[in-house]
């Protein structure tokens, strides 16, 4: 990691105030201050955030250097002795006034400073036309919809032994930003709160089901830049990276022409009326599975009791009724064990949610995966049901009324 | 300064006689007994929330998930936050303003002892509520464990279990006796001073509370009713905070905060307070600028009040709404830096000698003032937009919290200790403790600083390889600090059981009235009121 700035200097025992010039060597892994900055707004968050720690930092020096003066010289070890009347003295009669007058001089150099940068960056410009990216949180994993490309971007990270030395900074699928251009986000959740926080781009906006709020930036440099989830989400808080591949606009436009043909040939594979064999629909359903239950249900099946169910038919689950009672009302939950209930009850639940609880809706996911992971969870980890679920079954199950299981 | 009657110790035994046994502290409806329940109980629940503390950090010693799996740590941040708000310090300040306030205003009692009693023993079962709420996810079909922190943020708060609701029913009755200790404190301060106390005659600290107390009544409210609609979404149908039935998940973190920023002032002022009597009593002369630090107390409090939404700027309020509560909470310098000012001119030519309070006083002066310093960073918006919900804010608001309310507590109990208990506590040792939790405290925080800079989310379990060094350093001084802790309950231990035994005016310099009455206190005191000339 690159340390940034002179920063460095000063914050190593107030080096700086000494007047000490030499950088002291620092661990490569260490890092004191902001990362270097990638857009113009960032640029000015670390000025500013310069500025104030470089006033207060002052302000501080000198009230330690009174303290210390008087600790030292103002002590009965030393023969020193009270002064009794000082709080009646000229000084104590104006001081309420005085030391007043001069915070506020301090603190509203501050504010107005702040508020000239605050005004370039709290509104979003309306006159020209932007990339626009909409930017949805969910339990754990985000989603970037680029909305004039028409283009859905899912991004989880990356299990630690792909992620190296990028451990839970590491994602399946970045969010390719091009350089130069004026991009706006606009922040939503699916679920709990969430926030987007890149510090390189000096970005931080809280995601909530509800609300769409909104940002902006331009990425001046090309790079990669890693941040996270910023407000506690739940169980995997710590697993919601956010990283950016800034590339030039020309390598912006291939990855997503690229990204489309992609999405383009998964959608026709899904659609093709084609039977699939039980060992393709196992060998997908475990990739599907894995990127997207496993966060919850785990790589074996066996949940996170009592938060998460386990998916293995006889492993006990010691939970609340809040979550016992759904399950066993679509026959997946019986004398304080999972059971496994019917095919069509288990592609209702992932199709259409359990509504109250940690268990979203998964009809985004086409009906390959769906047909795919159901499979998978109904032969894996020793459940061997031998059942085999195609396409078709799951896009009747989208068809089939929700309240159905839960009878 | 002033000339102080007092009759009738041997007399009014035969009156009221001396409860003894369980009855003495059950039935209690002496302000020193009480003040005593309060403090044996802050310093439980301290040592409950100091382990939780110690095991966030034997976690986060290094990348990789070791003891606690994420539920259960985000359980421990919670409880840790609520522990040590409501459990330790708001209960070890309303203990010293219990013990502290009849003598320092020469009333024989509080004015409604009996209240006085009820919110005591509300407290301690808002306590056993809480440890209820930790224990039940680990018994079979107890759900899952609070995992939301201490803010309690909705839709994250409507997926927990019952723990939840057991917290929920926590923060209701800590909410009825803290309001009730507070009327209890505000008519004691308005009705029953001794003849010729004006309210500016009046003890810095009583002033402390009489704001705080203020403070507690406006703020517990919007908590009360923030958690009670909270309790409607969960299992009433209702959906004050869930976007989809027309609810505002945003409603929850304002009335979150209206209450939980003054809530800080409310864990601040009392300690300041005291640090308002120490300072006087080591530095021989008397406070300076009495008048402007009631005043700037006064002021805290009540900006205090109007500036909260600065613990959401990340929500996207409008420019408008933003600017407004940054000039606001940047004005709070203002206050702070008078009162601050205060403390170092009456330190300012005088004799100090540098017995344990003293120490801890001065510590309180110098890091309780860096914290103000990344206070005004905090408030100004482009700064927080990188700050927030990052260690930066970890790191400065325990530096605001443990100096500012912590540390004041522990110098409070080593000023009065030797009046509470009559004899003075081991010196050396207090020396040893004072500068272990020193070092232990600043190694464990100033670090978090640079990683928050550096871009690590506060209550994440687990954290990318480039945040392992601060890491590691932070947890080895929350250890040093964590450890360093138990001299202090054997330090008390050690007092109440024996010790050099202390006059009635135990330091040489401290004036008011509690230092005209024996140490210990008779179990009743002014009965007959003293008057101030």
């Amino acid at each position: 990691m690159r340390v940034w700035g002179n920063w460095r200097h000063a914050r190593r025992g107030g080096l700086l105030c000494l007047g000490s010039a030499f950088a002291v060597p620092v661990g490569a892994e260490m890092q004191f201050n902001f990362p270097a900055p990638a857009s113009p707004a960032a640029r000015d968050i670390y000025d500013i955030h310069m500025l104030t720690m470089g006033i207060t930092f002052v302000l501080l020096m000198i009230i330690y250097a009174i303290v210390c003066y008087s600790l030292f010289v103002h002590r009965k070890s030393r023969g020193a002795t009270p002064d009794r009347t000082f709080h009646l003295s000229k000084f104590a009669r104006w001081s309420w006034l005085m030391v007043p007058i001069l915070v506020l001089g301090v603190d509203l150099t501050i504010a107005g400073s702040a508020e000239n940068v605050l005004h370039q960056i709290w509104q979003v410009p309306k006159d020209e036309d932007m990339l626009e990216v909409k930017v949805v949180g969910h339990q754990w994993w985000w989603e970037f919809e680029y909305l004039d490309q028409k283009l859905n971007i899912e991004s989880r990270a990356l299990p630690p032994a792909k992620a190296g030395d990028h451990y839970l900074r590491e994602v399946d699928n970045r969010l390719v930003l091009p350089t130069g251009t004026r991009i706006r986000f606009l922040h939503t959740s699916a679920d709990v709160n969430h926030a987007f926080w890149i510090p390189e781009l000096g970005m931080k906006k809280d995601a909530i089901a509800g609300y769409v709020t909104e940002t902006w930036t331009v990425l001046d440099r090309e790079g990669v830049f890693r941040g996270q989830c910023a407000e506690l989400c739940g169980t995997w808080h710590a697993k919601m990276p956010v990283v950016v591949e800034a590339v030039s606009p020309e390598k912006f436009g291939a990855w997503v022409e690229d990204q489309r043909k992609v999405a383009a040939a998964a959608a026709a594979e899904a659609a093709s009326d084609k039977v699939w064999s039980k060992e393709d629909l196992m060998e997908r359903g475990r990739d599907a599975y894995n990127k997207n239950c496993a966060a919850c249900h785990q790589l074996d099946g066996k949940g996170l009791p009592p938060a998460f169910p386990p998916l293995i038919a006889g492993q006990p689950f010691p939970a609340g009724a809040d979550l016992t009672k759904p399950l066993a009302d679509r026959g997946f939950f019986a004398d304080g064990k999972i059971v496994l209930g019917t095919v069509d009850h288990h592609l209702d639940i992932i199709v259409h949610g359990i509504p109250g609880t940690a268990m979203q809706a998964w009809a985004q996911l086409n009906n390959l995966d769906i047909a795919a992971i159901t499979t998978y969870e109904r032969n894996a980890w020793g459940n061997d049901t031998g059942d085999v679920v195609q396409p078709a079954d799951v896009e009747k199950a989208r068809a089939a009324s929700h309240t159905a299981a839960a009878q | 300064m002033s000339t102080v009657t007092i009759h009738g110790h041997e007399v009014h035994d035969h009156s009221h006689a001396t409860p003894t046994g369980w009855r003495r502290w059950l039935l209690s409806t002496n302000h020193k007994d009480i003040g005593t329940l309060y403090m044996i109980f802050a310093l439980l629940m301290l040592f409950t929330g100091g382990l939780m503390a110690m095991l966030v950090r034997a976690e986060l010693f290094m990348p990789g998930i070791q003891f606690l799996q994420p539920d259960l740590y985000n359980n421990m941040v919670t409880n840790h936050a609520l522990i040590m708000v409501f459990g330790a310090v708001m209960p070890a300040a309303a203990g010293m303003a219990n013990w502290m306030i009849p003598l320092m205003i020469g009333a024989p009692d509080m004015a409604l002892p009996r209240l006085n009693n009820l919110s005591f023993w509300m407290l301690a079962a808002g306590g056993l509520l809480l440890i209820c709420s930790i224990v039940v996810p680990f018994l079979p079909g107890g759900g899952t464990p609070v995992n939301t922190g201490w803010t309690l943020y909705p839709p994250l708060s409507l997926q927990v279990g019952m723990s939840m609701d057991l917290l929920i029913f926590t923060i209701h009755i800590l909410g009825i006796s803290s309001i009730l200790a507070s009327i209890n404190i505000i008519v004691t301060l308005f009705n029953t001073r001794a003849p010729g106390m004006t309210l500016m005659k009046m003890p810095i600290f009583c002033w402390a509370w009489m704001v705080t107390a203020f403070l507690l009544i406006l703020i517990m409210p919007a908590l009360a009713s923030g958690v009670t609609m909270l309790l409607f979404d969960r299992h009433f149908g209702t959906s004050f905070f869930n976007a989809a039935g027309g609810g505002d998940p945003v409603l929850f973190q304002h009335l979150f905060w209206f209450f939980g920023h003054p809530e800080v002032y409310v864990l601040l002022l009392p300690s300041m307070g005291i640090v308002a009597h120490i300072v006087p009593t080591f530095s021989r002369k008397p406070l300076f600028g009495y008048t402007s630090t009631v005043g700037a107390m006064i002021s805290i409090g009540a900006i205090g009040m109007l500036v909260w939404a600065h613990h959401q700027y990340t929500i996207g309020m409008s420019l408008a709404a933003v600017t407004y509560f940054m000039i606001g909470t940047i004005l709070i310098s203002i206050p702070v830096g008078l009162m601050i000012l205060n403390f170092i001119a009456t330190m300012w030519r005088g004799a100090m000698s540098f017995e344990t309070p003293m120490l801890f006083a001065i510590a309180i002066i110098l890091l309780f003032t860096f914290a103000g310093m990344t206070g005004v960073m905090l408030a100004v918006i482009p700064g927080d937009i990188q700050y927030h919900d990052s260690y930066f804010v970890v790191a400065h608001f325990h530096y605001a919290l443990i100096p500012g309310a912590l540390f004041g507590l522990y110098a409070g109990v080593f000023f009065w200790l030797p009046k509470w208990t009559g004899h003075m506590y081991d010196e050396k040792l207090g020396k040893i403790f004072f500068w272990l939790t020193m070092i232990g405290f600043n190694l464990t925080f100033f670090p978090q600083h640079f990683l928050g800079l550096a871009g690590m989310p506060r209550r994440i379990v687990d954290y990318n390889l480039v945040f392992t060094e601060f890491n590691a350093i932070s947890s080895i001084g929350a250890f040093i600090f964590g450890l360093s802790q138990i001299l202090l309950p054997i330090i008390i231990i050690k007092t109440i059981r024996g010790g050099r035994k202390a006059g009635d005016k135990v330091w040489e310099a401290a004036e008011g009235l509690e230092w005209t009455l024996p140490s210990p206190p008779p179990f009743h005191t002014f009965s007959d009121p003293p008057v101030i000339k």
